[in-house]
C-alpha cells in the first residue's frame, strides 16, 4: 500500500471522527426532541445537548474527597473509546484498512474499555448510588456481549469475513443477503443489545431522578463540569456509532467505497440522514415504552440472545 | 373512678384514672373503635392531660381522658394493645416528657438526636429556643448482618422535588432485607404555632400543614372549632366544602396516576396528567383565589370567588380515565405494578393504616361515610381491592378521581349559584358560656385519608391547644412493611404509590 493510500485512509478515519463526534449531540437532541413533542411537551430543542456541553466545559469539576485519578482518567477513556469505535465501524467508508483490524470483536472490545472505565468511575467515589450502578451495569454488560458475539458470527458467515467494512459492503453489493433471516434475526439481536448498551428504554431510563432505579445515571452521579462533559459525550458517541452501525447493516446505500470527495460528501450525508431518523424513530419508541423490572431485564437479553442464535443457524441452513 | 360527660360535639369524654386506660381501650378496640390521635396537653400548676380519641362504628367518638401529675408525668403504655398508640407516646415523650410506662422501644420519635434531652417544646413554661448540641446518638438501625448484605442509605436530600426522608436500606444483590425511615426533618412545631391564636387566624395555619391537603386540614380544624364552640354551619357551606373537598382529592389524585406512570418510565402519561393538573389548579384559584384551595374554608362557613366549571371538571375526568387506560393498556407497565409492594388486609389493620392504602388492602375506611358532615348521595362510593400491591393502590385512585368528579358536579348542581356563605363567624368565648375550656375533635376524609384535629380554646375563646393527626402518621410505618422481598429499583414506585405527606407526618 502506498503512502498516498495510507494517507487517504487515515484522512478517512479523521473524516468520520469529526462527523460522529459533531453528529452525536444532535442525535441524542432528536431522540430527546422527537420524544418531547410526542409527549406533547415543548422539549428543549435538537441542540440542547451541545449547549449542555459548552455549559459544562465552562465549568470547574468537583471532585469528592478520597477519589482517586480513576474520576480524572475514567472519562477520558469512555471518549476515547466511542472515538475509536467510530474511527474502526464503517459510518462513512466501507475500506477496510490492511493495518487495523476493523472487526468487530475489536470494535467490541473497544466499547467494552469503556464500559469498564465507566463502572470504576461509579466505584471510584465510594458512595452506595455509584456501586449499585456499576454492579447493574456489569450485568447487563455481560448479558449482552454473547449475543453481540452471536450476531456478528452469524453475519460473518455469508461473508467469510468478521471484518465490518467487508460486511457492510457485502450487503450494500448484493442486497438480497439484507432480506435473509439470518441477516434479519442479527440485525434484530444486535438492535436490542445496542438499546441496553447505551442505557435506553426499556432497560435503563435516562429521563429519570430516581436514585434508586439508576443504571447509567447512577455512575455518574458523583462526576461534575468537564468530567460530565467528557463521559456525556462518550456516551453519545457510543450511542451514535451503534446507531450508525444498525443503520449500515439495514440501509447499507450511501456508504462510501473510496476516499474520493464526493463519495466521502455522499458518505457523511447519508450517516447523518440515516443516524438522525434512527435516533428520531428511537425516541419515538421510547414514548411507548415504559421501564422494565430490572430482573426482566435478563429475560429480554436472552430473548435478543435466541434471535442471535437463531441467526447463526439460520445462516447455515438456508444460505 | 370514670366521670362520663357528653360534649356539645358529639362526644363522649371519659375521665378516669391511669390505672383503668388499658382496660378502658382493649374494650373500645374490640368494639371496632380505632385510635385516631392522642393529645398531651399541659395545664401549668395542676400537671397534664392526655386525652385518647377513638372513632367508632356508626360515627360514634370517644375520648378518654387521664390526669398526669407533673411530679412524675407517665401513662400506661398502650403499645402492647395498639401500634399507634405506641407512636403516639413516643411523640408525646418527645415533645412533653410524658413517659410511657412499659413501652417496649421508648425510643425517641420526633426529634433527632441532637434535641436537648430535658426540653419538652410542648410544655407552657419550655424555652422558645432549645440549645442544639451535636448527635448524642447514632439513628438506630437493627443491623443486618450475613454475606452479601449492605447498607444503601438515601436521602434525606432526594434528586427529585421531594421532601426530605432519610431511607436506609439494608440489601442482599437488589432485594430490600429491611428499610429504615427517618422522618421528622421538616418539623416545624405546627401544634405550637397555633397555641394562643384566634380561632380565625388558625386556619391560614392550618392549611399550611401539608400543603396538599389545604382544604383537608383546614376544613378539621375549622370543623373542630365549632365543634367546641357549639356553633352550626348551613347547609349551603357544608356542600361548598365538600366540594372544595372533593376538588382537592381530584387533583392530587390525577397528580399522582401521573407520577406513578412516570416512576415505570412511561413519561407520555405523566406529560399529559400534568397538564390536566395545571388545568385544575388554574381552575382552582378562579375557585378560592388560591392554585392549592386556600381560603374556601372559615371558621363557621366556606366561600367561593367563581361558581364551578362543572364542564372542565368533566372533561379532565374523561381524560384522566382515557390515561389510565393508556397506562394499563402498556403490558410493562401492567408487569411494573403487579404484585410489587404487597401490603396485607392484616398488616394494614393491625397498623391502623388509612386512605387509599388502606382501601387497596380491603379496609373500607372512609371518613365520608363513617363521619358525614353531609350527605352525599348516592354517587359516593367507597373503592376498595383486596391485593395491596401498587397496581390496587393505582386502580383504587383512578376510580376515587371518577368518584370525585360525579360528586363535584353533583353538589355542584345541588348547591347551584350560591357562592357560599363567605361569613366567618366566631361563636361566644367559652368562658362567657360559663365553661372554662371547650374541647371539640374533628374527623375529616382528606385525599390521603382521615385528618383529626383535636382542639381546646380557653375562657377567652383563644386555642389552648391544637393537635393535628395527618393519615401519614398512621400510614408511613406500613411502607417498610409492604417493602419486604421487593426490589431496591421497585422502591421509587412503592413509595410513589404510598406517597404520605413528610410535612403532615412531621408537622
Amino acid at each position: 500500500m502506498s503512502a498516498v493510500e495510507v494517507a487517504g485512509r487515515v484522512l478517512v478515519a479523521i473524516v468520520q471522527v469529526a462527523v460522529v463526534t459533531a453528529l452525536a449531540p444532535i442525535v441524542m437532541g432528536v431522540t430527546r426532541q422527537t420524544r418531547a413533542r410526542l409527549e406533547g411537551r415543548a422539549g428543549a430543542g435538537v441542540g440542547q445537548p451541545w449547549r449542555d456541553l459548552r455549559k459544562l466545559w465552562r465549568k470547574r469539576p468537583i471532585r469528592a474527597t478520597g477519589t482517586t485519578a480513576v474520576g480524572v482518567v475514567a472519562p477520558l477513556v469512555l471518549l476515547a473509546s466511542g472515538l475509536v469505535a467510530g474511527a474502526l465501524v464503517p459510518l462513512v467508508v466501507a475500506a477496510p484498512l490492511p493495518q487495523v483490524p476493523g472487526d468487530l470483536f475489536v470494535v467490541v472490545s473497544a466499547l467494552l474499555v469503556g464500559t469498564v472505565a465507566l463502572a470504576l468511575l461509579g466505584l471510584d467515589a465510594g458512595t452506595a448510588f455509584g456501586g449499585m450502578g456499576s454492579s447493574r451495569h456489569m450485568m447487563i454488560a455481560a448479558l449482552v456481549e454473547p449475543t453481540v458475539l452471536m450476531a456478528v458470527y452469524a453475519l460473518s458467515i455469508p461473508v467469510g469475513s468478521s471484518t465490518l467494512s467487508l460486511i457492510v459492503a457485502a450487503r450494500r453489493d448484493d442486497p438480497a443477503t439484507i432480506a435473509s433471516p439470518a441477516g434479519v434475526l442479527a440485525v434484530v439481536a444486535l438492535a436490542v443489545v445496542v438499546l441496553a448498551e447505551t442505557g435506553r428504554l426499556p432497560v435503563d431510563n435516562p429521563a429519570t431522578h430516581l436514585e434508586l432505579t439508576m443504571v447509567h445515571e447512577a455512575m455518574v452521579l458523583e462526576t461534575s463540569g468537564p468530567d460530565l462533559a467528557w463521559v456525556e459525550l462518550g456516551s453519545w458517541l457510543r450511542l451514535t456509532v451503534l446507531l450508525g452501525l444498525v443503520a449500515n447493516l439495514m440501509v447499507p446505500w450511501g456508504v462510501a467505497g473510496g476516499a474520493s470527495p464526493g463519495a466521502l460528501l455522499l458518505g457523511v450525508v447519508a450517516l447523518a440522514a440515516k443516524v438522525v431518523l434512527l435516533g428520531a424513530a428511537l425516541g419515538a419508541g421510547e414514548v411507548a415504552m415504559a421501564k422494565l423490572r430490572l430482573f426482566r431485564v435478563p429475560e429480554l437479553l436472552a430473548g435478543s440472545f435466541a434471535l442471535a442464535f437463531l441467526a447463526v443457524t439460520a445462516s447455515y441452513l438456508v444460505a | 373512678m370514670t366521670v362520663v360527660h357528653h360534649r356539645g360535639d358529639g362526644v363522649v369524654e371519659r375521665h378516669m384514672a391511669p390505672e383503668g386506660l388499658t382496660d378502658a381501650v382493649t374494650e373500645l378496640l374490640a368494639a371496632g373503635h380505632r385510635l385516631a390521635l392522642v393529645a398531651g396537653h399541659d395545664d401549668a400548676e395542676r400537671g397534664f392531660h392526655v386525652a385518647y380519641a377513638f372513632a367508632g362504628p356508626g360515627g360514634a367518638r370517644t375520648e378518654l381522658v387521664v390526669r398526669v401529675p407533673r411530679g412524675t408525668p407517665a401513662v400506661p403504655s398502650l403499645a402492647a394493645i395498639s401500634f399507634p398508640a405506641g407512636r403516639f407516646e413516643r411523640a408525646m415523650h418527645d415533645t412533653l416528657g410524658i413517659v410511657p410506662t412499659g413501652h417496649p422501644r421508648p425510643r425517641r420519635l420526633v426529634l433527632h438526636d441532637h434535641w436537648p434531652a430535658d426540653w419538652f417544646p410542648m410544655r407552657a413554661d419550655a424555652s422558645p429556643e432549645a440549645r442544639f448540641r451535636p448527635d448524642q446518638g447514632t439513628f438506630s438501625f437493627v443491623p443486618v448482618e450475613g454475606q452479601g448484605v449492605y447498607e444503601i442509605p438515601v436521602g434525606p436530600v432526594h434528586a427529585g422535588m421531594i421532601e426530605p426522608g432519610h431511607f436506609r436500606f439494608s440489601v442482599v444483590g437488589e432485594t430490600i432485607v429491611r428499610m429504615k425511615a427517618r422522618l421528622w426533618f421538616v418539623h416545624r412545631g405546627m401544634e405550637k404555632l397555633f397555641e394562643g391564636r384566634a380561632p380565625a387566624d388558625g386556619i391560614a395555619l392550618a392549611e399550611r400543614i401539608s400543603g396538599d391537603t389545604a382544604v383537608g386540614h383546614g376544613l378539621a380544624f375549622a370543623m373542630a372549632v365549632e365543634g367546641a364552640l357549639g356553633l352550626e354551619v348551613s347547609e349551603e357551606d357544608r356542600l361548598v366544602r365538600a366540594l372544595l373537598l372533593e376538588l382537592e382529592r381530584l387533583h392530587n389524585h390525577v397528580t399522582d396516576l401521573g407520577a406513578m406512570a412516570n416512576d415505570v418510565g412511561f413519561g407520555v402519561v405523566n406529560a399529559h396528567a400534568q397538564r390536566l393538573r395545571e388545568t385544575l389548579l388554574r381552575h382552582h384559584a378562579r375557585l378560592t383565589g388560591h392554585r392549592l384551595l386556600r381560603g374556601g374554608i372559615t371558621v363557621g362557613g366556606a366561600v367561593l370567588r367563581a361558581p364551578v366549571d362543572t364542564e372542565l371538571v368533566g372533561r379532565v375526568a374523561a381524560e384522566v380515565a382515557e390515561l389510565v387506560d393508556v397506562a394499563l393498556g402498556n403490558a410493562v407497565v401492567v408487569d411494573r405494578f403487579t404484585g410489587t409492594a404487597v401490603l396485607t388486609r392484616e398488616a394494614a389493620q393491625n397498623m391502623g393504616v388509612l386512605g387509599y392504602v388502606a382501601r387497596a388492602s380491603g379496609l373500607a375506611h372512609d371518613a365520608r361515610l363513617d363521619h358525614p358532615f353531609v350527605d352525599l348521595g348516592p354517587e359516593l362510593r367507597v373503592v376498595t381491592r383486596d391485593e395491596g400491591d401498587v397496581m390496587a393502590r393505582f386502580a383504587v385512585r383512578a376510580e376515587e378521581a371518577a368518584v370525585s368528579a360525579r360528586l363535584v358536579a353533583d353538589l355542584a348542581g345541588r348547591l347551584g349559584t350560591s357562592p357560599g356563605s363567605g361569613t366567618a363567624r366566631s361563636g361566644p368565648a367559652p368562658g362567657d358560656a360559663g365553661a372554662g375550656v371547650a374541647a371539640g375533635l374533628s374527623l375529616v376524609e382528606a385525599w390521603r385519608g382521615t385528618a383529626c384535629h383535636r382542639v381546646e380554646l380557653d375562657g377567652a375563646g383563644r386555642l389552648a391547644r391544637v393537635a393535628v393527626v395527618d393519615p401519614s402518621f398512621f400510614t408511613w410505618p406500613a411502607l417498610p412493611v409492604a417493602l419486604a422481598d421487593t426490589i431496591v429499583p421497585d422502591f421509587p414506585l412503592a413509595n410513589k404509590s404510598f406517597n404520605q405527606s413528610y410535612a403532615g407526618n412531621d408537622l
